[in-house]
């Protein structure tokens, strides 16, 4: 990122939401690696032949200028630099990669830069128009989210008294953070869900595979795959204490 | 502090405050149109009053393509010099008066009224997704055209609609994309550019 004194910027950035602002106008937030989120005023972006515009499409990675505004900044100029292609003709790739955007967005702050949140969200939306199981990059997703900002769920020890967990069905306490052993299943804080053995164990992959490309093609079946999409849900809904609206259409997406 | 509303007649204040409702309307600039509408003719602002309730009681939604219209089914509808066996799918009634004005479409129309927007909660049931369907299974239709916008959630919405309708044996197409007329080249961004040279034609 270049300051200079004239009060404009130049930086990289994932565009995680967009709103129609006026009669041509858009607001868009951008995750970037050193300013955080920035929210910034696209002009003219939906006219046909507006300057900026498929350059600032959502999911897409971008260079861009803006000016500091008082509310708001402006964007100047942008350059696209992907707009994943193979997931904008596959209709489970590109919910997939909505969603992406949005707990990205959920996760984020304003001015507050965390350089390994966004090159996650930017492998993660590269990887989703490369795999053939987009749905088990969305939950590696999940939980290397939670490692970067701070609430990686305590899975393999006990939250409450640090004892190792034996391979058993346990109960996760989502106000505690982590999974509580049987001994102390009755003095947690908040509310529990159910994980299984099998799904303790793919929850337990997911977060110590440090990247994408180790991840494997592990078989899982749709009960095995619910439960653990439930439970990562649940987990991130009891942080950020409202439902993900992409979530559905996901799964909605996926069975057409 | 004493708000600007304080020292404003009262019928003007409430006249700012229906204006601030629009969209794209700030305080200051529905300020500017409530003063506006006092400095005008009164035969100008009873004929703009008359327009506004006008709209309200006689535009509903046509029954087939759920266009907005003042008859049911609407003009386009019930045009017998239409092809009724092309449907246009689009995302909102504005939509169909920039087809109409291009003068090369003579089919059908079929109104979404809004394109799927997972973050803002906009699914498939908030569409008129079910509508298009039962009109697919009752009328004889060829070719669907999904013209929603060349965006992230017009493209979502136009494959959500493809992977439903294409067991139908229906014929989908979606509309070129490529440089708008008049534009310049060098602002192009990469996608559209791409596009624009797969689908090249013939000179």
């Amino acid at each position: 990122m270049n300051r200079s004194r004239s009060r404009t910027y130049r930086t990289s950035g994932v565009v995680l939401r967009q709103y129609p602002l006026g009669e041509a106008d858009r607001i868009v937030s951008i995750l970037t690696p050193d300013l955080g989120k920035v929210r910034a005023v696209a002009k003219g972006v939906r006219r046909p032949n507006g300057r900026l515009r498929g350059h600032l499409d959502l999911t897409n990675v971008i260079d861009f200028a803006a000016s500091y505004g008082r509310n708001l900044d402006v964007i100047t100029e942008a350059v696209l630099r992907d707009d994943h292609p193979a997931s904008r003709v596959d209709l489970e790739r590109l919910s997939h990669s909505i969603y992406v955007c949005e707990i990205a967005d959920l996760f984020s702050q304003e001015r507050y830069a965390s350089r390994e949140l966004y090159q996650l969200v930017k492998e993660t939306l590269e990887a989703l128009g490369e795999v053939s199981d987009p749905w088990l990059i969305a939950r590696w997703y999940e939980q290397h989210v939670l490692d970067v900002t701070g609430f990686r769920p305590q899975l393999e020890h006990c939250v409450e008294c640090d004892s190792a967990l034996e391979p058993r069905d346990h109960v996760i306490d989502l106000a505690a953070g982590g999974v509580l052993c049987p001994q102390c299943r009755g003095l947690g804080i908040g509310q529990k869900v159910q994980v299984s053995e099998l799904a303790m164990r793919v929850l337990r992959h997911l977060q110590r595979t440090e990247s994408i490309a180790s991840l494997g093609e592990p078989t899982l079946h749709d009960g095995l795959r619910n439960e653990v999409e439930r439970i990562s849900s649940r987990y991130i809904r009891s942080i950020v204490e409202r439902d993900i609206r992409s979530a559905d259409f996901t799964r909605r997406a996926s069975s057409v | 502090m004493t708000s600007p509303a304080a020292y404003t007649v009262a019928p003007i204040a409430r006249l700012i405050e229906e204006f601030s409702k629009l969209p794209g309307i700030g305080p200051k600039s529905a300020q500017r149109l409530a003063f506006h509408l006092i400095r005008m003719p009164e035969q100008h602002a009873h004929e703009l009053a008359a327009a506004i309730i006008g709209v309200k009681d006689s535009v509903a939604m046509c029954s087939r393509c759920f266009n907005l219209t003042e008859d049911d089914p609407c003009n386009i509808c019930g045009d017998p010099g239409r092809d009724p066996q092309r449907i246009c799918v689009v995302e909102e009634a504005l939509d169909v008066l920039a087809l109409e004005r291009t003068h090369s479409y003579r089919g059908l129309y079929h109104v979404l009224h809004g394109a799927i927007s997972p973050m803002n909660g906009i699914g498939p049931d908030h569409l008129k997704i079910q509508p298009l369907l039962k009109r697919l299974s009752s009328e004889d239709v060829q070719e669907i055209i999904l013209a929603t916008n060349p965006n992230v959630e017009g493209d979502a919405t136009a494959m959500y609609i493809h992977g439903l309708i294409s067991p139908l044996g229906v014929s989908v197409t979606r509309p070129a994309r490529g440089l708008p007329v008049g534009g310049d080249l060098e602002y192009a961004d990469e996608s559209t550019l791409g596009r624009a040279i797969e689908g090249r034609q013939v000179f």
